[in-house]
């Protein structure tokens, strides 16, 4: 058994998922019972973060993974941000690294700089 | 000295999106003044995402969120004054600002719309005890450090307070490399949104404490460690049960204060409730053709809310400065029931409402299954259920102009067993 609190609506329902059959128990409605399954079988995050840029006002340039990726990457994802150094101007929505760890996810600047 | 219809003071989302209403409703010569160099204020070091569900229809980070409103505004005759400091608003509608550029300034405005936001309580606003070793920062202030200039305030955490900045904070520091050893609240529960608690906490295994606080800080130079003890219902805390946390750093979310010097010394009346002004139906303070709106008026916990009554704002102050009609001093007070903590606006001109006015407000305690009544004259004159209520979270209550005219001069707005 695995509990969870849906994040689906501010009520906030307090989930019991059996990891093997998959029965959810304690939501309120569907899309609880939907939360609960893809949190046990795929859970997924959009990353925000920064990197580092050099020649504009600030020091770092807010980006974020264009969709939703593997939980279980959430810092290797991190790692591969360490390494990038962009440089002056960027606009928003610019691609920064294609299809990141072989996923099928960009991380994409979420700011012009 | 010079003359602008209307002078917005503060080039965050409230003040953005007021130029962005106050031009649609045929406004063309309006100015904000911002103090940072560039619009968009805290939103540019909220790099999380979540904004703009409601506004937009779409998960947007801070930045993205700030950038939509800085291309509409841009489409706009607004003039922009960034790096330009405001030092006084008068009753009389004077705006004084300095800047590198022009010195000394001093605008003569039709309307002023007050969107300066909030700023963060510190270690002395809540008095922590302990020596004053460095490495005790606001969330807030370690947030612009770390996602806007790049700088790691510590490398082991314990953060006060489990507000959405508080448990952002703990996520963010968590992913750049630190350990984030607890998240302390002095309340039963959190005050954050629900989904903070789950993916800023739980994802990463963070403990949080609730119903405890911090004792002591003990550290010469820098912060060595903190107690943190448990507290009793009246949150005192408990001797005996203190907890030892190795850290060098301690952060602070421990509430928002509405940043209203300036309300203050132009005579614009304050609510004890809110920190913030008194305003009506249109945003309007107590000074006519003054108005206010955003973090200045009330803690919001959701941008998209402060978009939507900046635009109120907008729109209202249009009104004023193109119609030169007085509006009556007749009005309804609003005032709080059972559970209520505040209502925004406090005071409804009902002749000034078009169809629906939509009041907002906080509860004092979270609970579950309960009916919202607006009364008025002991007669309830509008229901509605709420499966969920809790402080973190801002309600609100829509009132027609039918419902309105059967109201005498108060309403009451409560939380009732169903």
């Amino acid at each position: 058994m695995k509990k969870l609190i849906c994040i689906t609506c501010p009520r906030g329902c307090h989930l019991e998922i059996d990891e093997e059959t998959l029965d959810v128990k304690g939501n309120a409605c569907p899309r609880g019972k939907e939360y609960g399954i893809n949190e046990i079988t795929n859970p997924k995050r959009t990353i925000t973060s920064t990197v580092k840029i050099v020649g504009a006002e600030i020091n770092r340039l807010p980006v974020k993974t264009d969709k939703p990726i593997a939980k279980s990457l959430m810092f290797d994802v991190m790692k591969e941000l360490d390494k990038i150094c962009v440089s002056h101007p960027i606009t928003r929505g610019t691609v920064i690294i294609s299809n990141v760890l072989g996923s099928d996810v960009n991380i994409i600047a979420c700011r012009d700089l | 000295m010079s003359k602008h219809d209307l002078v917005i003071v503060g080039g965050g989302p409230a003040g953005l999106s007021a130029a962005y209403e106050a031009y649609k409703e045929g406004i063309r010569d309006i100015v904000i003044i911002e103090r940072d160099s560039f619009l968009g204020g805290i939103l540019n070091q909220c790099i999380h995402n979540g904004f703009g569900l409601h506004r937009f229809k779409e998960e947007l980070t801070g930045p993205e969120y700030a950038s939509r409103y800085i291309d509409m505004v841009k489409t706009t005759s607004a003039i922009i004054k960034s790096d330009s400091m405001v030092l006084h608003v008068t009753d009389n509608k004077e705006v004084h600002y300095v800047n590198k550029d022009e010195g000394y300034q001093i605008i003569e405005a039709k309307a002023v719309i007050l969107a300066m936001g909030c700023r963060e309580r510190t270690r002395g606003a809540i008095s922590i005890p302990g020596t004053r070793a460095s490495g005790v920062f606001t969330a807030g202030a370690c947030q612009k450090y770390v996602n806007m200039d790049g700088y790691l305030v510590g490398k082991r955490i314990v953060i006060l307070g489990s507000g959405d900045i508080g448990l952002i904070m703990a996520r963010r520091m968590t992913l750049e490399g630190c350990k984030v050893l607890a998240v302390v609240e002095l309340m039963p529960y959190s005050n954050g949104l629900n989904r903070n608690v789950v993916q800023c906490l739980n994802d990463f295994n963070i403990p949080l404490y609730l119903s405890h606080t911090v004792t002591d800080l003990i550290g010469k130079n820098r912060v060595e460690k903190v107690i943190v003890s448990k507290v009793d219902e009246n949150r005192k805390p408990i001797k005996g049960t203190e907890m030892e946390f190795e850290c060098d750093t301690l952060l602070l979310s421990v509430g928002l204060i509405p940043e209203n010097e300036l309300s203050k010394e132009a005579g614009v009346e304050l609510d004890r409730r809110t920190n913030g002004p008194v305003v009506y139906e249109n945003m309007e303070t107590s000074i006519p053709g003054i108005f206010a709106c955003g973090n200045v008026l009330h803690v919001h916990d959701l941008v998209d809310n402060v978009s939507l009554e900046a635009s109120k704002a907008g729109k209202s102050a249009a009104k004023y400065i193109l119609s030169k009609k007085e509006l009556s001093n007749d009005y309804i007070n609003l005032v709080n029931g059972n559970e209520v903590s505040y209502t925004c606006p406090q005071k409804i001109r009902k002749d000034n409402v078009d169809d629906v006015i939509e009041v907002f407000f906080r509860v004092r305690s979270v609970m579950k299954n309960k009916r919202i009544l607006v009364k008025s004259n002991g007669e309830v004159i509008s229901k509605v259920m709420r499966l969920h209520l809790a402080p973190g979270e801002m309600e609100s209550v829509k009132i027609t102009k039918e419902q309105l005219s059967t109201c005498s001069d108060t309403i009451e707005i409560s939380v009732e067993e169903d």
